[in-house]
């Protein structure tokens, strides 16, 4: 994998108060590879999801982001992640329809971008629909399209199977997945899973990598260790 | 369609982005937020019914509570501006709730756009729903206690509603991005938005006395229009300096 990195984080350390969320942290992740973060609630993977996302700033430690370093170039970021984090971050009176118009007119994106993707979604019969009436599985896709509606080249994928049947998750598979052919960083409680779609394992305990190496050399006994 | 019918298409259109060119409409992004806000607000409304509410039950109580039917001038100016100006609290509070509440905030702040467009947007709702209370509110005023008929000075008061309403906006919409990152909110902006605003209301309230004075004048004196556009200057870019260092962690 010799591409150049989309990610280099050295020594990268994040507080909330007096709590650090993170502390040490170095990995380098190529453009167009997957690093999947394992680790137990509390660890870090939502802290570090977010500084590369632009919307926290490290408290220490150098973080660099498709080439440009952070924080003082994250406006040269914006508008090339794609996050999709815990919270759908949709209005829940406007339509899914609305909602990712509303974004496409930020990021300047025709509609008929948001008309794709509600159609690769199988959305389109509730797209009119307010988005609080929707289950929780057709919320999280209406967040995928939020999240890729402006192609970024770098995901941040936080749990994005989460409520999603099986069939749902194959739908979003082609947009989220590797086959998207985007730089991914994805969060992971399933060890064998999320190793299947790793090119590289991250695990956070406490805030520090407990477990940095590629993927393909993890077994799945070391990421569960890290729930013990 | 089938996840694998999908996949060519998506892999197609999801070519790497370079970072986004500048706006060529720098006030787009405004629009776009602004239209959202209002859009909002039309599908579950909630501050503009709650300030309108606020508004003419404060007439009401000050009707018993003076203890009179009618007032005017100065006094008449100090029940209508502090009205709107409590009022506005409830609209400054709820200003940003639904970019916190609702999630999208993390989302508008990862959107290629400069972030005096939120402000300038959050500013302009909120000068919006002012605007519709006010053709609520001064009409219940009139009713419940204005003394002396307001017509005679109508094009004054406008005057010098728009002009405070943009003080209003313009200080709720910094205040609403500082307090919206605290714990409470609710006392935030009271405590910080109240003593920012007693300039505006001052000269709001001395334009408007002779307006509503029996016999009055039909408009107001110059000196406190100049106030009042001054302060709205200041504090727009005072707001357009600071407000971009309000939304970094």
């Amino acid at each position: 994998m010799d591409a150049a990195p989309a990610i280099e984080l050295r020594g990268v350390s994040r507080r909330y108060g007096e709590r650090w969320a993170l502390r040490d942290v170095s990995v380098t992740v190529p453009a167009g590879s997957t690093l999947v973060v394992f680790g137990p609630n509390g660890a870090g993977k939502s802290t570090l999801l977010r500084l590369l996302a632009t919307l926290l700033r490290p408290h220490g430690g150098e973080v660099s982001v498709l080439g440009e370093q952070l924080p003082r170039r994250e406006w040269a970021v914006r508008g090339r992640v794609g996050l999709l984090a815990h919270d759908p971050l949709l209005y829940r009176d406007l339509s899914a329809r609305e909602n990712l118009r509303f974004h496409a007119r930020l990021h300047r994106r025709p509609e008929a971008r948001v008309e794709q993707l509600l159609e690769l979604t199988s959305l389109t019969g509730r797209a009119e629909d307010p988005v609080r009436t929707l289950s929780k599985g057709l919320l999280q896709r209406v967040a995928v399209c939020r999240a890729i509606l402006h192609d970024p080249p770098l995901l941040l994928l936080d749990e994005p199977r989460a409520n999603l049947d099986p069939a749902a998750a194959a739908l979003i598979e082609p947009l989220i997945g590797r086959e998207s052919g985007r730089t991914r960083v994805v969060t992971s409680h399933d060890p064998v899973g999320g190793l299947a779609e790793a090119d590289l394992a991250l695990g956070l305990r406490d805030g520090r990598a407990a477990l940095l190496a590629p993927a393909a050399e993890v077994d799945v006994a070391a990421v569960e260790a890290l729930y013990r | 369609m089938s996840a694998r019918e999908a996949a060519p298409s998506e892999r197609d259109a999801a070519a790497p982005a370079p970072p986004a060119p500048p706006d060529p409409k720098p006030m787009r992004p405004t629009w776009v937020l602004l239209r959202k806000d209002l859009l909002l607000e039309r599908r579950a409304p909630e501050s503009v019914p709650a300030m309108v509410l606020f508004s003419v039950t404060t007439f009401v109580l000050f009707h018993f509570g003076l203890g009179r039917d009618e007032v005017d001038g100065t006094l008449a100016a100090g029940v209508l501006l502090v009205t709107i100006l409590f009022a506005a609290i409830l609209g400054i509070n709820r200003l940003f709730v639904s970019e916190q509440a609702e999630g999208g905030f993390d989302a508008v702040l990862l959107a290629p756009i400069d972030r005096t467009a939120l402000f300038l947007s959050k500013a302009l709702a909120l000068f919006c729903f002012l605007t519709l209370v006010e053709l609520v509110a001064v009409p219940a005023f009139a009713v419940l206690l204005l003394g002396p008929s307001p017509w005679g000075g109508i094009g004054g008061l406008v005057v010098v509603l728009a002009l405070l309403n943009g003080a209003l906006a313009l200080v709720g919409a910094l205040v609403s991005a500082l307090a919206i990152q605290t714990r409470s909110r609710d006392l935030i902006v009271p405590m910080i938005g109240l003593p920012m605003l007693v300039p505006a209301l001052i000269a709001g309230a001395r334009a408007c006395a002779p307006l509503l004075a029996a016999h009055g004048a039909s408009w107001p004196a110059g000196k406190w229009l100049a106030v009042l556009a001054l302060y709205d200057l200041v504090f727009g870019l005072l707001a357009y300096a600071v407000f971009d260092f309000l939304l970094e962690d």
